[in-house]
């Protein structure tokens, strides 16, 4: 989960877009856990490579975040088709979910008691 | 219209037949169950009466972290209740309303602090495995189609990264079905092999190993086998001085675990390493929970055989491998023998989903092994210090040398197990998962020179890879909170608090 930002406009955009892209998709774990590492390895990642200068490196790093946002894509299906219940800490230390936007429905436990 | 009139009528007619049936009953059910109360208690109140009342202040629970789980046992009695009355929508409409709404607001499932047992499989190791259970089934070892041909690509892909995640060679690889395995392996293998010939009968290994480790060699030494049990010291590391001295001319391996499941601590196995090949003994490490968390690599720490495990690095359980050198090569007497795959070593398919799945898994740590740390170290550090800011608590092992992900603290005049009870809501563990279902003190607190009691009162907290800053935090506070409480029932801390030695007591006998 590695791509960079840079100084060209056409290829800003594109590194943009696939960091929104990546963010919103890994927004869509069902599982706690997975969710929060997904958002923060983007962001590091994203973060880690900003000074990234070479265009052909910069062309690598993309390609590389397209083939983990196709892997999250996929991901995140299965992880919705198999949800379990949340986590004591979702939604703070309250353990209240406060129905964020764009957060993914959740049904009754379906793992086992 | 006309066809719909009767319809409506029907089911207001049965609507009212059903309520008219059901109150009545319901009612009656309720008059005798306050008759019974009623009774009993007029009976009970005269013999209350010499009892004190218990003051309020002292059994105080702090709300907003109490244990949640209950609350699963009142939705199964809603539930129950509303089988009773048949479907609950004529009871109150709101009542499947509020059911939901239980379970949509707070969730219920523990944190999960156990990263030493086992830990979840990365989704980047999934999606690796999927293919290999749906579409590529062909046998590995098949050397006559293209289903064969593709998976093994995808085996001998997935050896590579396990090799460069260790600084081997793909071919030094064998894969087995875990790292107990692989420890019996190479401990049993070893030691048949070069005892056959009667001169080397002599193993080490430390007090601190992993029962598989202990437990085989046992088992050499029913066989005839002469085994050394190297103490530890107090920070739970080897001494090096009386490892040499307990190598021997018939001594054919040492055996020491590369990061300790239990305390964490990390050995000096390039000192141990050197030793060994200075004295042409093979060296095992069981690196189970080393791989892929600590940098290692078999050639500069001298390793000649080494266990690795997957599901200890976010890939599949039921796959791991077992590092065997060829140069200077590691001769083994083979436990499970067939149709020599794996060099002969461990005949039997391999299954490629779960290697390519540790393959994927080895790439990934090998690749976030600097991120990962970095962050395992902050999360520690966070909890740690939190931990340790309590009174009468200490860590467990060396605080310089052990491996940040696992935490092992001692929580003085609280009993571990009524701890874990009381953290029904973060999943932990007193020590290792194979010895959780006994109630005996952890055998490797007890090499430390720890004390039963202190033993007792341990808990060993896993951070991983998806372990979040929110979690430590809730932790934190739950457990600052439950121990206090705990103690707080103790009387043996109102002792401590008053000052007294514990030591000095003389408990009366019954």
């Amino acid at each position: 989960m590695s791509v960079a930002s840079a100084s060209g406009g056409e290829t800003a955009r594109q590194v943009l877009s696939l960091y929104r892209q990546l963010l919103r998709q890994g927004n869509q774990f069902a599982s706690y856990n997975f969710r929060e590492y997904s958002k923060r390895r983007t962001r590091d990642a994203f973060r880690e490579n900003r000074s990234v200068e070479d265009q052909r490196r910069v062309q690598e790093l993309v390609q590389d975040g397209l083939k983990q946002l196709q892997m999250l894509k996929r991901q995140t299906v299965i992880s919705q088709m198999y949800q379990q219940d949340r986590l004591v800490v979702e939604g703070g230390i309250s353990g209240k979910d406060k129905g964020g936007k764009g957060e993914i429905m959740r049904q009754k436990d379906t793992g086992w008691d | 219209m006309a066809n719909l009139a009767p319809s409506a009528l029907r089911q207001a007619s049965r609507l009212a037949s059903k309520s008219v049936l059901s109150t009545p009953t319901r009612r009656s059910v309720a008059a005798v169950g306050r008759v019974a109360k009623t009774a009993s208690q007029s009976s009970v109140a005269p013999t209350r009466s010499y009892v004190t009342e218990s003051k309020r202040d002292n059994a105080q629970v702090q709300v907003e972290t109490a244990i949640r789980l209950d609350k699963k046992d009142f939705e199964k009695a809603g539930l129950a209740l509303s089988g009773q009355d048949g479907s609950n929508v004529h009871v109150s409409p709101m009542a499947d309303v509020l059911k939901q709404a239980t379970v949509m607001d707070e969730g219920q499932r523990p944190i999960y602090l156990d990263m030493q047992a086992t830990t979840p499989v990365d989704p980047r190791v999934l999606d690796a495995m999927m293919p290999f259970f749906t579409g590529f089934y062909g046998n590995p070892h098949s050397r006559t189609h293209a289903y064969g041909w593709e998976s093994e690509k995808a085996v001998e892909e997935a050896r590579e990264h396990i090799a460069a995640l260790i600084g081997a060679d793909p071919k030094e690889i064998i894969f087995t079905s875990g790292a107990t395995e692989s420890n019996n392996m190479s401990i049993k293998g070893v030691a048949r092999f070069f005892g056959r010939s009667g001169k080397k009968k002599h193993i080490i290994t430390s007090q601190t190993e992993h029962k598989c480790v202990l437990d085989s060699c046992r088992h050499l030494q029913d066989e005839g086998f002469e085994v050394t049990y190297l103490p530890v010291l107090h920070t739970g590391l080897i001494d090096l001085e009386q490892l040499k001295e307990a190598i021997r001319p018939d001594t054919a391996l040492v055996s020491i675990m590369a990061v300790n499941n239990e305390i964490g601590v990390i050995q000096p196995l390039e000192e141990i390493g050197k030793i060994c090949r200075e004295r042409k003994v093979f060296f095992h490490t069981d690196a189970a929970q080393a791989v892929g968390k600590i940098p290692m690599d078999v050639n500069a720490m001298n390793i000649d055989l080494m266990s690795i495990s997957s599901h200890k690095i976010y890939g599949p359980k039921g796959i791991g491998a077992c590092f065997v050198r060829r140069r200077p090569r590691v001769r083994l007497d083979p436990i499970i023998s067939g149709g020599g795959q794996e060099r002969g070593l461990r005949s039997g398919t391999l299954a490629p989903p779960l290697v390519v799945g540790f393959g994927e898994a080895c790439r990934i740590a090998k690749q976030e092994l600097e991120y990962d740390s970095k962050r395992v170290k902050f999360l520690s550090d966070r909890l740690l210090k939190g931990l340790l800011s309590m009174e009468h608590t200490n860590q467990n092992g060396d605080p310089e040398h052990f491996y940040p992900g696992c935490v092992n603290v001692s929580f003085a005049y609280v009993e571990g197990e009524s701890l874990l009870m009381a953290l029904k809501d973060i999943a932990l563990s007193s020590g290792s998962a194979c010895t959780s279902a006994s109630l005996e003190p952890s055998y490797v607190l007890r090499a430390l020179g720890n004390s039963d009691e202190s033993a007792h009162s341990s808990i060993r907290f896993g951070i991983g890879r998806f372990t979040t800053e929110q979690e430590i935090d809730y932790v934190l506070k739950a457990v600052t909170e439950r121990v206090g409480f705990l103690r707080e029932l103790s009387p043996l801390w109102e002792l401590v608090q008053e000052g007294v030695d514990l030591n000095t007591i003389e408990w009366s006998q019954h």
